[in-house]
């Protein structure tokens, strides 16, 4: 089906939870106008990135007040958003949530959590144990949280479980200013564009923007049809929402002139993971 | 070496939108920075300036009696080039007056006591026009140690921190700063005819293709030697990032509780902004 997505590259304030969802909500309010059918969010978009010791504050349960409305606003549009949630068991995990038609459809916990260079996920926050590609009104998808999407496994997988559109929320700190363009864009865009080619999906890449003790987010949020062909791009370092016209028909033929997908052999990549996996634990 | 050629295009781009965000997410809209005359602090102004519109900065020149009268020429012709605010406060009459208590003091005491005087006249402009302090210290001098703790280190901001001191001529170059400043010799200018080179030894582009490699690419010693870097430069400047560390640091605080700020009480600083 054809649909039409905003790429919302807005800049959360750090910790303020009330603020962010306003913005939010304006976002999605002016994509609702403009008769958009799915808006996606940055990583962490209701909270900020660099939350340390604030991950407990801001942490939501899944029947919050917060997430009850943007649930509520899901009625009039399919929305993408990254959250802090905390658990019944009080764990505190790096989610994204897709919400349609007044329901959350899915639930995505970030599995791999940076703790390296500038990163320090993991001591604030647990690990997600699953990626699962799941239906929406839009065919089937499946949801990355930025360093998820640096392991082939995680976008495979979800390739491998039906997924045609890959929503990645990103909160992608810039650096490297060696090059012609910055070097964490260029890594990324490199990255989103061959997953997209190799496994025939489309890649829709949402990045937030602003700086949090120094650190730029550089945005650059962009739709990859399954070519590996970057079709819109929003702007460098500033906010910006860019709306991409995603055609059912360019998905078909891609996978008609490149049935990659079609003949990956899973027998073989569960048999060798399986050696592998036995060798490991001799 | 690729590193040490930046885009200065993104890099003016980075480092504007870092000061317009921080500035403006603390609720301000103006800062206050020290124009030596030298190329660092005329490099922060036109960053500043563009940031914010010149009207928003304020710079203030401090000499003292022993300054090269060329560097507050120079100060003033950096903030007639970006249009910025200029005031000389001269800091003689302070110094002096605490050096006739200890009229034995050294050189390196009384260049030390210059430079806290600076800060103190900075946050004190702070307060008077609602303004953050920004900071001139490159990455070059804030590795070597070669600036003074709570002197010209200390400020609110600062967007050249990151950039090697062959990174600042070439942004100086691309942003329009007077080419007397860029061209001549870095100074401290703590007495006449003194060069930052001379003092230590060696000059800004030898120790900064050494500190790429060894702190940006994180290089073995061997593989420095390799290089083609001599031993004994390589670990003369290992010893003084190690020696310096403590600048860079916040005050070591003794551990007593179970959350020591810090240590596991750990917030950004951009909180709530």
């Amino acid at each position: 089906m054809d649909f039409t997505a905003v790429l919302a590259q807005i800049k959360p304030k750090l910790g303020c939870v009330t603020d962010n969802l306003a913005l939010i909500e304006e976002h999605i309010q002016q994509a609702i106008s403009a008769k958009a059918d799915l808006i996606v969010f940055p990583e962490l978009a209701l909270t900020g990135y660099f939350l340390k010791d604030l991950v407990p504050e801001v942490a939501r349960r899944l029947d919050s007040p917060e997430i009850k409305r943007l649930v509520e606003l899901s009625r009039d549009i399919s929305i993408a958003v990254g959250i802090v949630e905390e658990t019944d068991d009080y764990r505190f995990f790096n989610s994204a949530l897709y919400l349609e038609d007044g329901a959350i459809r899915h639930l995505h916990r970030k599995v791999y959590l940076p703790t390296y260079g500038l990163f320090d996920e993991q001591r604030y926050l647990a690990r997600g144990e699953r990626f699962r590609a799941f239906d929406t009104r839009f065919g089937r998808m499946g949801m990355l949280i930025c360093e998820d999407m640096w392991h082939l496994s995680s976008s495979y997988i979800l390739a491998m479980d039906g997924a045609t559109s890959l929503l990645c929320l990103s909160s992608s700190p810039g650096r490297g200013v060696e090059g012609d363009s910055l070097g964490s864009a260029d890594a990324w865009q490199q990255l989103t564009s061959t997953t997209a080619m190799f496994l025939n999906c489309r890649v829709l890449y949402c990045n937030r923007v602003g700086y949090e003790d120094g650190v730029n987010f550089w945005g650059g949020s962009e739709y990859i049809a399954p070519s590996g062909e970057s079709v819109v791009r929003a702007r460098l370092f500033e906010e910006d929402a860019v709306e991409a016209s995603i055609a059912e028909g360019a998905l078909r033929r891609e996978r008609i002139f490149s049935p990659m997908l079609r003949d990956e052999n899973l027998f073989v990549t569960m048999q060798e993971l399986r050696r592998i996996e036995r060798e490991r634990g001799r | 070496m690729a590193g040490l050629i930046a885009n200065t295009d993104l890099l003016q781009q980075i480092l504007t939108g870092f000061v317009r965000d921080e500035v403006r997410k603390v609720g301000v809209k103006k800062v206050v920075l020290g124009l030596s005359g030298g190329i660092d602090s005329a490099l922060v102004a036109f960053i500043a300036a563009r940031a914010l519109g010149a009207e928003n900065v304020h710079a203030i020149c401090m000499p003292y009696k022993s300054s090269n009268p060329e560097s507050e020429a120079h100060a003033r012709l950096v903030a007639q080039a970006c249009g910025i605010n200029f005031t000389v406060v001269p800091i003689t009459p302070m110094v002096d007056a605490y050096f006739e208590m200890f009229p034995q003091a050294d050189n390196m005491r009384r260049g030390n006591k210059m430079a806290r005087e600076r800060m103190t006249i900075l946050f004190d402009h702070s307060a008077l026009y609602s303004a953050l302090v920004l900071g001139t210290s490159n990455k070059t001098e804030l590795l070597l140690g070669y600036g003074t703790l709570f002197g010209d280190m200390a400020s609110a901001l600062n967007p050249i921190g990151d950039l090697y001191k062959s990174h600042v001529w070439q942004l100086s170059e691309a942003m329009g700063v007077p080419s007397e400043v860029i061209e001549k010799k870095p100074s401290a200018d703590l007495w006449a005819g003194q060069t930052d080179e001379e003092e230590l030894g060696f000059s800004y582009r030898q120790v900064d293709e050494l500190l790429y490699r060894m702190v940006d690419l994180r290089l073995t010693r061997d593989e420095l030697i390799a290089a083609g870097f001599a031993p004994e430069f390589i670990d003369n400047i290992y010893r003084k990032v190690q020696n310096s560390h403590f600048k860079r640091r916040l005050p070591v605080i003794a551990k007593v509780s179970n959350r020591t700020i810090d240590r596991d009480f750990r917030y950004s600083r951009d909180w709530g902004k």
